[in-house]
């Protein structure tokens, strides 16, 4: 936006190439065949997804590959009515934190798969504790992606 | 132990500068020097608290930064969050090497991008940042469990934009500067629901230096030295979803901090407090795990009205983030804005009570992932 004073745009675009390391490839190649891979820690149990190298609470080796459900329960979630410059999608669309059965923690993702245009109806719907399932992509890239959101379940 | 204190306090106002980066920060520091009577040559060490890239367009700012702070031919150093650079300071005198350190934190944000688009950067390419995650849409997910668990009420969360831009209308420096009713937030848009857009912090400008002192050269300076008592910092997981958003690391770090100043009942001793609460509801959050009420008892907290400008324990006297939000330089604006209420000269928005002890607040990171607590006394 044209500003009172004298301004000079710069706008900054880099390439950036970030190494995914041996568990991510993984855990994606698994959202490509429909599986959502988690990694348990053999020293506090906990199950996480998606799967990790490492616990973040006991700092020590993961290896214990688990597949959790492609559904869960809603943690919490918001519903994103605001536009802003290089956004994910359009809006209005729904962020939220899943706790997918089987893992120990709030996985995030989208939920989809019905009218979001209306804010209250979206609150009457989605609750706490309620129960969500993947939705998946019919064509799958091995990202995060190949789950398009987690539709509400009865 | 060397004591530190804070000698001189100057800061630019919030609203938008038509002033170049470097030219506004040289201002402020000038302006500090003067106030304190001293030559750049005089300043032992400084240290900057500013952003890279997302909050400036610059790599490396500290390199551009050095010269309107006035630290070229001398020892500096930088971190992105001001409250750290102010910690960093503080060692600076508190291991002898220097009797002076000049700290300074900077930005404009009227020049950057909205702050959604750069925080969604704080997220990696590869899971949150594709699943649409960034600040305000963890805020919005920390405020649904947070109304959820503990019953506080969507109004009890709007009280505190309406207190806090009330406060904010006699800050010279602050820049939201409207009163709002209640009725004026809750029929804000609804922007990330639940969050409102008037119960988050716009994005502004500012420049804010602290000149700290050993106790010797602090005494010759001034005569109202502020000192350093208490610092506590602690750090929670990365990702949002590892972490229960309700329960973070703010209690750790003020633990540390009143451990450290000798505060055994805060809702007691804390006289004000500088709160960062670039979100409503996490003013309430925060006083809860700053021990100023028990857990869930924000949102009666600041229906008592204790938090008020002329209350038991005023929160945000300045008008806190909601009206002024520099982004990097908010954690030293709160340092700032408290030693001022010990010193007795934040003007017009100075609080009724007498001012012996001051906490200041800063967080950064998704739903409060870092925090740092900071506690001045007179």
């Amino acid at each position: 936006m044209a500003k009172e004073y004298r301004t000079i745009r710069n706008d900054v675009a880099l390439p950036y190439q970030w190494a995914l390391g041996k568990t991510w490839p993984r855990f994606f190649d698994g959202l490509k065949e429909e599986k959502i891979r988690g990694t348990k820690c053999a020293d506090c149990g906990r199950v996480y997804v998606p799967a990790r190298t490492f616990c973040p609470v006991c700092f020590t080796d993961m290896t214990q590959w688990v597949d959790v459900k492609p559904e869960g329960k809603i943690v919490t979630w918001t519903l994103v009515r605001e536009k802003y410059y290089g956004q994910v999608k359009e809006p209005p669309y729904v962020v939220a934190l899943i706790k997918l059965d089987g893992a120990d923690c709030g996985f995030s993702h989208f939920i989809g798969g019905f009218d979001l245009s209306d804010a209250k109806q979206v609150r009457q719907k989605l609750k706490t504790g309620a129960k969500v399932k993947a939705v998946w992509s019919p064509e799958k890239k091995a990202d995060i992606h190949d789950i398009v959101c987690f539709a509400p379940v009865k | 132990m060397r004591r530190v204190a804070i000698t001189h306090v100057a800061q630019s106002s919030g609203a938008e500068s038509r002033e170049s980066l470097m030219d506004f920060t040289y201002q402020i520091n000038r302006e500090i020097l003067d106030k304190a009577g001293l030559k750049r040559e005089d300043v032992g060490c400084i240290i900057a608290g500013s952003a890279d890239i997302f909050h400036s367009g610059l790599s490396c700012a500290n390199a551009f930064d050095w010269d309107g702070i006035g630290a070229f031919l001398k020892e500096g150093s930088r971190a992105e969050e001001s409250a750290m650079s102010f910690i960093y300071g503080c060692m600076r005198i508190l291991s002898g090497h220097y009797d002076t350190v000049l700290v300074t934190a900077l930005v404009k944000g009227s020049e950057n991008p909205d702050n959604d688009p750069i925080t969604s950067f704080y997220g990696d390419p590869f899971y949150l940042r594709p699943v649409g995650i960034n600040e305000s849409v963890v805020a919005a997910m920390q405020m649904r469990q947070y109304m959820e668990r503990y019953k506080v009420t969507e109004e009890q969360c709007a009280k505190v934009a309406v207190k806090n831009l009330a406060n904010a209308l006699f800050n010279p420096y602050a820049d939201r500067k409207r009163r709002v009713s209640l009725k004026d937030v809750m029929s804000s848009e609804r922007v990330y629901d639940p969050l409102k857009a008037l119960e988050c912090a716009p994005k502004s400008d500012g420049v804010v230096s602290v000149l700290l002192a050993s106790e010797s050269r602090a005494k010759k300076l001034t005569k109202k030295p502020v000192w350093f008592a208490g610092y506590g910092c602690s750090m929670d997981h990365f990702n949002p979803g590892d972490r229960d958003l309700l329960n973070g690391q703010l209690k750790t770090a003020a633990a540390a901090a009143y451990k450290m100043a000798g505060v055994r009942d805060p809702k007691k001793k804390i006289d004000v407090a500088e709160v960062c609460e670039p979100y409503a509801f996490q003013e309430l959050l925060w006083c809860e795990q700053l021990g100023f009420c028990g857990e869930g008892g924000g949102g009666k907290l600041i229906d008592s009205g204790a938090t008020q400008m002329d209350g038991a324990l005023p929160v945000n006297p300045s008008g806190g983030v909601l009206a002024t939000n520099p982004y990097p330089a908010r954690g030293l604006y709160r340092i700032a804005e408290a030693a001022l209420q010990i010193k007795g000269e934040a003007g017009e928005h100075q609080v009724g009570k007498k001012v012996k002890t001051a906490l200041a607040h800063s967080t950064h990171g998704f739903g409060g992932q870092c925090h740092s607590v900071v506690i001045l006394s007179a």
